[in-house]
């Protein structure tokens, strides 16, 4: 009721209260203690304010969503000539993806509290992230989109490459150049599209693109559609743009970890399913049985690498490449079934991946040792970090009633009448997942508990706090998907045209 | 002979704030007098040029050589206004000067004289000698602290700004040969003649000479070569002028000069071929070397190269028929964007220390003085091109311009080229926040908020125009579209 009148308070406010933390941190003494808390309490009520508007869903998301821009107002466009309006909008995929992001940053803050350098510039960089990655997923206009995309990348630069560990600056740098080069090409896929339609609203090029009126001049639809679907690609990542991602997360800290793979791999997947997939709707047929190849082969080709992982994080990193072909795979079915499954996809990986970073950074903080021929025996010293552990991995390999069962099988349904042979083959990728998950489970956590761990100690409350924040929606996406695949189909509908 | 005192008003207090300086130097030892007079002088000239713009002033005065328009005031705005800071920055720079700070002030005021006249200029002549006067006081200002360093980088500006003068000079008599004038007027009239028959290599010649000797001002490929070392030895404040106010108005001259002359029929001289050439040559001289750079300044140095290269792309479609109204103004919005953001990092460069900084001894800048490294890194990052700085919309908007023509591969091959430059902008910024390590006992000096108000203004400014493009994006289309 109060959303549904003023959509433009609720919408600037969830963008903008990152933002507003983060230079509110300026006037707090450094080193102090209320950094933390003024951090959290941003995050917790962007949390509060998306939980408030999944929950009131029957009043919004039956129409098109919450919008607003600046245009609206009598406000000259921001970027005169080519005509770019600051605009938001909110409907049921945003909706999903910006949940979970709220999540993932309380669930980041809380881990964040481990971390005792420079908390200050820490958490000034960790919220103007949170605010690029909410323009994302908010902004109703695609050079917004753009924008919003690129801000990102220096926060996340100096995160991994002051508070990470081991080959750090490589590593960060390798994420940088890795998605400039692909947001490049997407900036002049973005131009060529705006060229063509003469907006940059994304619901208008939609339409453009539905009707069959995205017509550019110079450059072939099926040129623009690479041009997009590079820069989402290496994203997502899909092979063979994927190698930036296990040096990423592996030397980024734990909380930037959980950030990194649990909602910036899904700015790739959004951005697939929003703008390659509705924008392009002939050409993304065209391209479909290719995609769904691609897919098929990350899934098993991320799944066989991680046999071959020492490195604890790394394992998930390569699992995280398998899981995100899952996506791939969904978008590649072009169908309602297949998409909506993809974007329930993203919401699962987005929580478990975030929960095994979490448990594996707590681990290795406790243990300090990654290297899993070093580790064994762990789980009778730390008991809720073990059974969180095993909790996240048992959701990372489909077991029912966990969101990624839920999510995995949607994809598969929606897929596998499209393309049955890279669902075949993806398919095949669960059994890879499910054998190494329990392999590397047996390896760390259970055999013969080794001396050098019995001083090892659990997690503190901050820590089983956000381990449980994390649990409580892989468990209720599990047990109900339809709540949030209601919300999300509500969006992908008007994309099919189902 | 008609002369117009107050469209010439703001170069009138400028000269005589010049000499003012001159001999206040010799009356007072407080040198930093003189830059207070000098910056007043100044912001009374950038106020009569703001009077000349509400006033919609325009028109020719001296016979035809002086003209002002939006675009001649838009340009003076932006050299004055980086004077202000120039100068602003040089009070507490220069008295690290050991000897000639009286000089500085008049130089830079001489050099400020020269710039602001350019953009007005219509005829050959008397553009050679402002070239000149502005062009000897940045040779002056290079050799000011007599280190051996510096007397051999100011010796190389001298001899390849009379190379390039001589260039400029070849091609101009070519010109004025073939049409017996210097005015730009006139040889405009004349141009469908003399691109015809027996004369037409020679008048090509003669805009490509002039072409040519006009890139040593906006130093671009293939008069570049003096960059890196005078960026390298001269006082650091006279770099950020000579580096952003010297492009601007370089490229301001090649615009009237080659738009007023040829407006839509720039073909006839293979105009897009050769100037695509020139800035995929700068983009891509300038972003690979500067990769491997370990001085600060040699690395701004040939990233100033690239940024010609970028601005370049639009210059080379002004002769598209319809394309100069987004082009030209994306030149000018983007030499707008690129002064504040050179500006900052220089005044941020200049506040450190007084030596010439290596990139390694950035470390740990953050904490020693986080004002300057934040200053400093919103520079950097406005560099490479990402938001929310002024430089995002400058490419935006010359990559657009690029598209709509149909120069989707030359858009890219900036795109990419923004790409490359990532890695060696984004290098020092990961230093200045990398730890407390202070390995080296440097003491900064203590930077009040006087001597720290032009970085946070010109920084601001960058953001500004980040988030708020249209406030300058509106003046400089109205300056490009009266050019023609």
């Amino acid at each position: 009721m109060f959303f549904d009148q003023n959509p433009s308070i609720v919408l600037l406010l969830t963008l903008f209260l990152p933002a507003m933390g983060a230079f509110l941190l300026f006037f707090v003494q450094k080193d102090s203690v209320n950094i933390r808390y003024i951090a959290l309490s941003v995050a917790l009520i962007n949390l509060l304010l998306s939980l408030s508007i999944l929950l009131g869903k029957e009043i919004l998301w039956s129409g098109p969503g919450l919008s607003w821009s600046l245009g609206e107002y009598g406000v000259s466009p921001l970027v005169p000539y080519i005509n770019a309006v600051f605009g938001l909008r909110l409907d049921g995929l945003s909706l999903a993806l910006v949940s979970l992001t709220n999540l993932l940053t309380v669930v980041a803050v809380l881990a964040s509290w481990r971390i005792k350098q420079r908390i200050k510039e820490y958490h000034f960089w960790l919220l103007i992230l949170i605010t690029g990655v909410l323009g994302v997923f908010m902004s109703s206009d695609l050079l917004f989109f753009f924008l919003f995309w690129e801000i990102e990348l220096v926060p996340m630069y100096l995160l991994i490459s002051i508070w990470g560990s081991g080959n750090k600056e490589y590593s960060a740098m390798k994420f940088v150049l890795y998605t400039l080069l692909g947001s490049g090409f997407m900036l002049i896929g973005i131009l060529a599209v705006r060229f063509a339609v003469g907006t940059f609203d994304i619901q208008g090029i939609i339409a453009a693109g539905a009707a069959g009126t995205l017509e550019p001049g110079f450059l072939s639809l099926d040129v623009i559609y690479v041009m997009f679907l590079i820069g989402f690609l290496i994203k997502l990542p899909a092979w063979p743009f994927h190698t930036w991602l296990p040096d990423a997360h592996t030397d980024a800290p734990t909380p930037v970890s959980i950030l990194l793979a649990g909602i910036l791999l899904k700015m790739g997947g959004y951005g697939l399913i929003r703008m390659n997939l509705a924008m392009f709707p002939n050409v993304s047929d065209k391209w479909a049985p290719w995609l769904a190849m691609l897919a098929g082969f990350s899934v098993i080709y991320g799944a066989i690498l991680v046999f071959r992982q020492t490195d604890l994080k790394r394992v998930i990193a390569y699992s995280s490449i398998s899981h995100m072909g899952l996506v791939l795979l969904g978008v590649a079915s072009t169908n309602i079934i297949g998409v909506s499954g993809s974007a329930l996809q993203m919401v699962a990986h987005g929580t478990i991946t975030a929960l095994l970073f979490l448990t594996v950074g707590l681990l290795y903080e406790e243990s300090g040792t990654r290297h899993i021929p070093d580790l064994g025996g762990l789980m009778p010293s730390i008991p809720k970090i073990g059974s969180m552990l095993v909790f996240g991995g048992l959701a990372s390999l489909g077991l029912p009633f966990l969101s990624g069962f839920a999510a995995e099988v949607t994809v598969f349904l929606g897929s596998f009448s499209v393309n049955p042979e890279a669902t075949a083959v993806a398919m095949f990728g669960i059994v890879l997942t499910a054998g190494y998950i329990l392999w590397t489970f047996e390896r760390v956590l259970f055999r013969e508990p080794k001396d050098r761990f019995n001083r090892v100690t659990d997690a503190t409350k901050i820590d089983t706090t956000a381990m449980i924040l994390l649990a409580i929606p892989i468990f209720l996406v599990g047990v109900y998907p339809s709540f949030i695949l209601n919300i999300i189909n509500s969006s992908i509908k008007p994309i099919i045209g189902g | 002979m008609d002369i117009n005192f107050i469209h010439i008003a703001p170069e009138i207090i400028m000269v005589v704030t010049a000499i003012a300086a001159i001999f206040l130097d010799l009356i007072t030892d407080k040198k930093k007098i003189l830059a207070f007079a000098c910056s007043g002088g100044t912001a009374i000239a950038l106020l009569c040029v703001a009077l000349l713009a509400i006033n919609q002033a325009s028109g020719y005065s001296f016979a035809g050589i002086y003209v002002i328009d939006s675009f001649a005031l838009f340009l003076k705005g932006l050299v004055l206004s980086a004077t202000l800071i120039v100068l602003f920055a040089s009070s507490s720079y220069a008295t690290k000067l050991k000897t000639f700070q009286g000089e500085y002030y008049s130089l830079t005021m001489f050099a400020a004289l020269g710039m602001i006249l350019l953009p007005s200029l219509t005829e050959f002549i008397s553009i050679v000698i402002v070239l000149e006067i502005q062009g000897f006081a940045f040779i002056a200002l290079t050799a000011l602290s007599k280190e051996t360093r510096s007397l051999e980088s100011a010796l190389k500006f001298l001899l390849l700004s009379a190379i390039a003068t001589c260039v400029l000079l070849y091609g101009m008599s070519f010109i004025f040969g073939l049409t017996g004038s210097t005015f730009f007027v006139d040889i405009a009239l004349a141009v469908p003649n003399i691109f015809e028959g027996n004369t037409k290599l020679l008048a090509i010649l003669g805009a490509l000479l002039i072409l040519a000797g006009l890139s040593f001002k906006i130093a671009s490929f293939p008069f570049h070569t003096w960059v890196p070392d005078v960026y390298q030895s001269a006082p650091v404040t006279t770099v950020a002028y000579l580096s952003v106010a010297s492009k601007a108005v370089g490229f301001g001259l090649v615009l009237r000069f080659f738009y007023a002359v040829f407006g839509e029929q720039l073909d006839i001289i293979n105009w897009s071929t050769i100037v695509i050439c020139l800035s995929v040559a700068s983009m891509v001289y300038g972003n690979l070397v500067a990769i491997s750079q370990t001085n600060l300044m040699r690395m701004l140095g040939y990233s100033s190269i690239a940024h010609a290269g970028y601005l370049l792309i639009s210059l080379s479609l002004i002769g598209i028929p319809g394309a100069i109204q987004l082009s030209g103004a994306s030149i000018l919005f983007y030499l707008a964007a690129y002064s504040v953001t050179n500006l900052a990092a220089f005044v941020a460069i200049a506040l450190i220390s007084s030596d010439h900084e290596k990139i390694s001894d950035l470390e740990g800048l953050g904490s020693r003085s986080p004002l300057v490294a934040v200053g400093l890194t919103i520079s950097l990052i406005s560099l490479t091109g990402l938001p929310p700085t002024g430089l995002f919309f400058g490419k935006v908007y010359i990559f657009f311009a690029a598209l709509e023509n149909g120069y989707w591969w030359l858009a890219l091959a900036g795109v990419m080229n923004s790409f490359l430059s990532a890695y060696y902008y984004l290098r020092p910024v990961r230093l200045m926040f990398k730890g407390n390590q202070n390995t080296t006992d440097v003491s900064e000096p203590r930077n009040n908020i006087l001597t720290s108000s032009p970085l946070i203004f010109s920084a601001a400014s960058v953001i500004l125009l980040g988030i708020i493009p249209f406030w300058i994006y509106d003046f400089a289309e109205q300056a490009i579209l009266s050019l023609g």
